[in-house]
Parts: structure tokens; sequence; C-alpha cells
């Protein structure tokens, strides 16, 4: 087998851009229509085949130099969570419902887009010199949450809005030295990890990219797509909490999740899937003989969409490849460039040396 | 079979990690199969008589509850969660077992509040003082480390959830002699994390009738549950529990099985807790299921207890079963 020529560590003017116009493009669950067609836009002319399922799933395939010994499934999802216009008040404010976690005491005071034409709102807050006694430390109803868009009456919000808008937050993409910032980073890292590869497709195997729909709100397109595509085995490339904070006691942190700059965070085991045995050695054999930093994720709860592919048909045997960020599901995340990095090397160097005696009999 | 269920219940199992207890499976019932094959999550499928009348999946899961280890401290010491329902009561002063031979035992920070007893509180001591010296990764599993004993008619182990399942499958497997059925032994993966492995076994077996073969709770200790089954009475006839209501018509084929051969056997309403069989019933279109369980005190603590005529019956009424038809 030839030695796979990596990816670049280095951060491109390009790859900015990428992730500049892939998280600020709008996309909660549901609504993915603008991620799909940046993506689309991406790897044009690029891929063998490409679709889009009835769930909104892109599919993308092609193969990599050589004979293709497997198919193999990398899924990284397109939506975000947010939130969803329920109704408008006679007032003009509107009501929301949350799509996807969000934790609703951080919502009030936040910049927000309604809609595909991004209207511009803020959720209200009580002025905290106006806030009486124990007012402040009550925890907040989604119920009571409002998205103010200056509209001053029902009728004029109506011309802007509709009920089932989707809102998101209204961050824009920073870069700060060695670090992004950005809203939705869970998970166009893995979107944008995933445009590499269609671009540059591993040795070796069949590469099927599933640009997912719906993981936030219960891992639904990915179920569709590892129904559809029948891999050999498969990746879920998503993006994971980083709370390597320090205790506000000084107390030792023995519940990280995962680490920033601390590389590619690999699965063991989550809420909805253990890791196939196998697949979380090879990418560890890989990421030491490439000299690549990784680190395991902490076993617990939560889930990517390998919890959905993996018990697809016959079952699947799958692993959840993430980058590190810190506060994920809020306005803006942050996340190290050279974890990125990091996780696109090693997920192109693990998927160049898979053994071919994987191959599921069928 | 005693010398069976032994070596199976203390062999080493946590969810994910099956790969010690299908081998030893696989020796056992390899010369009895007509086709054998390992699904892409590590469950075994043994068939016999392939083609035969009606296709009967019977499923035991191969793993056993455990602990992955989430943390290593500075002093060496491991946190960990659990794989599958751990009950933390009873977790403290256990030992764990880790496949390269290291022992960890559970410990608990001391708190005057018992209220606040929760897993993050527990702690793994290798009998190590650093990091460095620490025998197991962040990631690494293990299970309970505990002998099998036998007190007169009940045995007791760490994992008769669900060996002694997987120890019926076998015994059910070198008795059966005859049948006009396509029988398909399933040596499932990961029920207890969610009875993932009977899913995709389910689905690539397609079968036309379910049965799993587990454990369920006894009430007949002191201040029990409050549940008409007891050790000693028979193999108990699963009729619902909390995810499953059996197919009423397997229902009445196993009770009238057992009666025409005066099998012991009691009925089954659980409250709490599922098993394979309810995964398999929503697998494709849809797969007829039901459950034969081994009544057993104290499930998911390390000294789970059986009665071993309770599982000898339990193969008499399976074999009883596959040996004639089944009409639904």
């Amino acid at each position: 087998m030839a030695e796979a020529r990596l990816p670049t560590a280095r951060v491109r003017a390009a790859h900015l851009e990428r992730l500049r116009s892939l998280t600020e493009a709008q996309g909660v669950s549901g609504d993915e229509g603008a991620v799909r067609k940046l993506v689309q836009a991406a790897i044009e002319g690029q891929a063998d085949t490409v679709r889009t399922d009835s769930m909104g799933n892109l599919l993308v395939t092609r193969k990599g130099a050589g004979r293709a010994r497997l198919r193999v499934l990398c899924a990284a999802h397109m939506d975000e969570v947010g939130l969803m216009v329920t109704a408008i008040d006679n007032e003009g404010y509107l009501r929301v419902e949350a799509v996807g976690g969000l934790d609703v005491d951080t919502l009030p005071g936040k910049l927000i887009w309604v809609g595909a034409d991004r209207v511009a709102g803020v959720i209200g807050a009580k002025p905290v010199h106006l806030t009486k006694d124990d007012e402040d430390r009550r925890t907040i109803s989604i119920d009571s949450i409002r998205i103010d868009i200056g509209a001053g009456s029902k009728d004029a919000a109506q011309s802007r809005v509709r009920v089932g808008d989707r809102a998101t937050f209204a961050t824009h993409f920073e870069r700060l030295g060695r670090t992004i910032r950005a809203k939705a980073l869970d998970d166009r890292l893995g979107v944008a990890t995933l445009i590499e590869l269609v671009l540059n497709p591993p040795a070796g195997i069949e590469l099927l990219a599933a640009f997912t729909v719906q993981e936030e709100v219960g891992l639904r397109g990915a179920r569709v797509a590892a129904y559809s595509l029948d891999p050999d085995l498969a990746l879920a490339l998503d993006c994971t909490p980083a709370r390597d904070l320090p205790s506000w006691d000084g107390s030792e942190n023995t519940s990280y999740n995962a680490r920033l700059n601390a590389g590619p965070a690999l699965y063991v085991s989550d809420g909805s899937t253990l890791s196939d045995p196998r697949l979380v050695r090879h990418f560890e054999e890989t990421a030491d003989e490439h000299r690549i930093r990784y680190q395991i994720r902490q076993p617990g709860g939560g889930g990517t969409d390998a919890g959905a592919i993996h018990l697809t048909r016959e079952g699947i045997p799958s692993l959840s490849i993430s980058v590190p960020a810190r506060y994920l599901h809020s306005p803006a995340s942050i996340a190290s460039l050279a974890d990125w990095r990091a996780t696109v090397r090693l997920v192109y160097a693990g998927l160049s040396r898979l053994p071919g005696r994987w191959k599921r009999s069928r | 079979m005693k010398d069976l269920i032994r070596k199976l219940v203390e062999a080493y199992g946590p969810p994910g990690q099956e790969d010690e207890v299908r081998a030893l499976v696989r020796a056992e019932i390899e010369s009895l199969a007509d086709r054998l094959e390992v699904s892409p999550l590590g469950g075994l499928h043994a068939v016999i008589n392939a083609g035969g009348g009606t296709k009967v999946m019977l499923a035991a899961h191969l793993d056993e509850i455990g602990v992955i280890v989430s943390h290593i401290d500075e002093r060496g010491f491991a946190r960990f969660q659990g794989l599958g329902g751990l009950n933390v009561r009873t977790l403290v002063g256990h030992r764990v077992r880790f496949p390269g031979g290291a022992v960890g035992i559970i410990g608990i920070e001391e708190d005057p509040d018992r209220s606040r007893l929760r897993l993050n509180r527990l702690y793994l001591d290798f009998g190590v003082s650093s990091a460095a010296d620490c025998p197991v990764r962040v990631g690494e599993s293990g299970a309970f480390d505990r002998p099998f004993t036998q007190l007169g008619h009940r045995l007791v182990a760490k994992s008769m959830d669900d060996r002694i399942g997987v120890a019926v499958l076998i015994e059910t497997m070198r008795q059966l002699k005859k049948t006009p059925h396509e029988v398909q032994f399933a040596f499932t993966v990961q029920e207890e994390v969610g009875l993932r492995g009977a899913a995709t076994s389910a689905y690539g077996l397609d079968p036309d009738v379910g049965i799993a073969v587990d454990v369920t709770r006894a009430g007949d200790t002191p201040h029990a549950l409050k549940l008409a089954v007891d050790l000693g009475k028979g193999p108990a006839i699963k009729v619902r529990d909390a995810r499953m209501i059996s197919d009423p018509r397997i229902v009445d084929l196993m009770v009238r099985r057992a009666e025409e051969a005066k099998i012991p056997y009691q009925l089954e309403v659980l409250e709490g807790g599922t098993t394979d069989a309810a995964a398999i019933q929503l697998t494709r279109a849809g797969v007829p299921a039901g459950c034969l369980s081994i009544p057993c005190r104290y499930i998911h603590t390390p000294s789970e207890m059986v009665d071993l005529r309770d599982v000898e019956q339990a193969v008499k009424l399976l074999r009883r079963i596959l040996e004639r038809p089944i009409v639904l």
C-alpha cells in the first residue's frame, strides 16, 4: 500500500473561508437546505454520485485511488440546535420552542436571526436593576421566552416572519489566533472535515459521505442514510464538548468529557454506542504511527449519528471521532484549529489503511 | 451442565467485549451447528436444520453488566461509568477485573449525607499511588470478579444474567435430536446497554418466531418485589414486561407444551426490565416473540442466584417446543 499523503496540518485561508460560510449558515434541524447548498457547491464536479434523499440527507460517493476494498460510511450532520417560531403575540413578539438541546436559562439577551431572510431580533431580558429579590435565581422556562424583532404589532411581525420559521444565534465567525469562535461548530467542523475527504478521498475505499439531517433531534437522518448506503463500516464525524475548565473550588475536574488542544477525541462508549473495539484500536495505532495527538473521549452519556448507524440492518461496526469544542449548543463555541486539522489528518490516515478483511459478507 | 455454567459465568464479558465468552460458546457448539456465523457487531449465530419449517430464533445474551474507566486521577484512583444498569448501593467493596488481569476495588468518597449516593462518588482502587502506575486506561472495560458458588440446588455467580440463558441454549442444542424447524441459536451482544445486538441479529436471521431466554426477578425474598415468581417452581413464561407484551400465541404454545409434558412453569408479569425479545419483536415487519425466563435473585449484583432445577426444566420445555409443530 502506498504511503498516504496526509492533508496539511496548516490552516489555509480557504479553510477559514469555508468554516466561516458553514458556521454562519442557518441549519436548524429539519431546515438544513442552506448548509446543503454550501456543501453541494464545495464538492461540485468532484464526486462520483451526489443525491439528496427523502429526508434531506446529502449522500455523496467517491472512490479513492486503487481497488475499493471497503465501502465506508462517513457521516457528519448539517443541522444545528436552535429555535422555532410557534406563535406571534398580538404585540408582535415571537414565541418559540427549542429545537434540540438548548440551555434555556442562557437565552435571554441573545441576538437572533429569524428565518431564511435573517430578520434580526433579540431575546428579551428584564434589566437587572429592575429585577426583584430572588427573581434572578429562578430558572427560565421556554414558554416565557420571546424574540423581539422590533415589529411593534402582530401585523408588522407577520409581514416578516411566519410560524414554523427557524431561528439561530446571530453569531459571526471569528478567528482568535489559534482558535475559532462561531455558532454551530457542532457539527459544521465535521461537515468541513467530510468535504475535505470528498475532495481528496482516501485510497483503497469507496467513501460514502453522508451529510445528515436532524441529528440534534434524535439521529434521524443518519438512520435512513445508513440503511440506503448499507456500508461495511462507519465513522461519525462530530464535535464533542470540552469541559476541561478548572473547578470553582479547586478540586480535580474528573468529568471534563474532552479537552481542548488534546487532539481528536475517539469514542469508546457513549449513551448510544459502544464503538467497535477494532476500529478504536485501528485509529489509535494510526495516530501513534503518524504522531498525531489524540484523546479518548470520557465514556459517558450523549450520542452521535453512530448511535443510529450501528444498529442499521444486521449491524454496522462504527466509531465516532469528534473535534473537541467549548460551550457547544450555545451562541458561541470555541474550537482549536490544531485539533480540527489533526482530526482531518487522523481520519484520512486511518481510512487509507483499513484492512480489507473487514469487508462484510453479504 | 454445572461445569458448563461455571465456565460461562466466570468468563469476562461486559457489553461490547464479548469475545472471550463467544469463543467459549463457539468451542462448545461448533460441531453441532450446520451453519455458524459471527454478526458484524459480534453476535454468534448457530443454525441447525437450515431451511426447515418454521424459522425459530432463540436468543440469549453473551454480555454482562460492567464498568468503563472514565478518568484516572493523580493518585491513581480511577473513576468509572456503568455499562448496563449498575445498582450503586451494592457496589462498594466489590472487585472489578480487567482483561489484562488488573483488579480494582470499588471505594466511595466519605460523605455523611447518604442521599447523595451516586456513581460519580465511587472510584476504583488498584493499590497504586500514582496515575503512572495505574494498570488501566480511560476507555477500558471491567467486569465483576467473583467465583461461582453452589448452595444446595441454588447456583450463585456474578453473571447468571445471562450466562444461564447461554447455558440453556447450549444444552438445548445438545439435547435436541430432531426438529422440523430451522432453529437459530443467537448468542447476542450488548443487551445490557439497550438490546442492541438482538435487534441486528434478528434483522440478519429474519426469523418467523423469536424466543429470548433470560433471567427475571423473583418475588420470594423478605420484603420482596410484588411478583408471583419463585425460585425452584419452574421456568417463567413471560406474559409482559416493561417493554414487551409477549405474543399471546407464543405464551399459549409454551403453556400447552409445559402442561403436556408436566413441566412445572410460572407466568411472569414483570413491571421493570425487559429482554432481547422486545427488540426481536419489532424487527423488520414484526416477529411474534416471547421469552422463557429463569427466576433469579439479586440481579445486577455480583451474587445472582438461580435454581438449577428451573434451569433444567427450561431446557426440557424448549426441547419440547422445538421438537413439535409450531402453529400460531
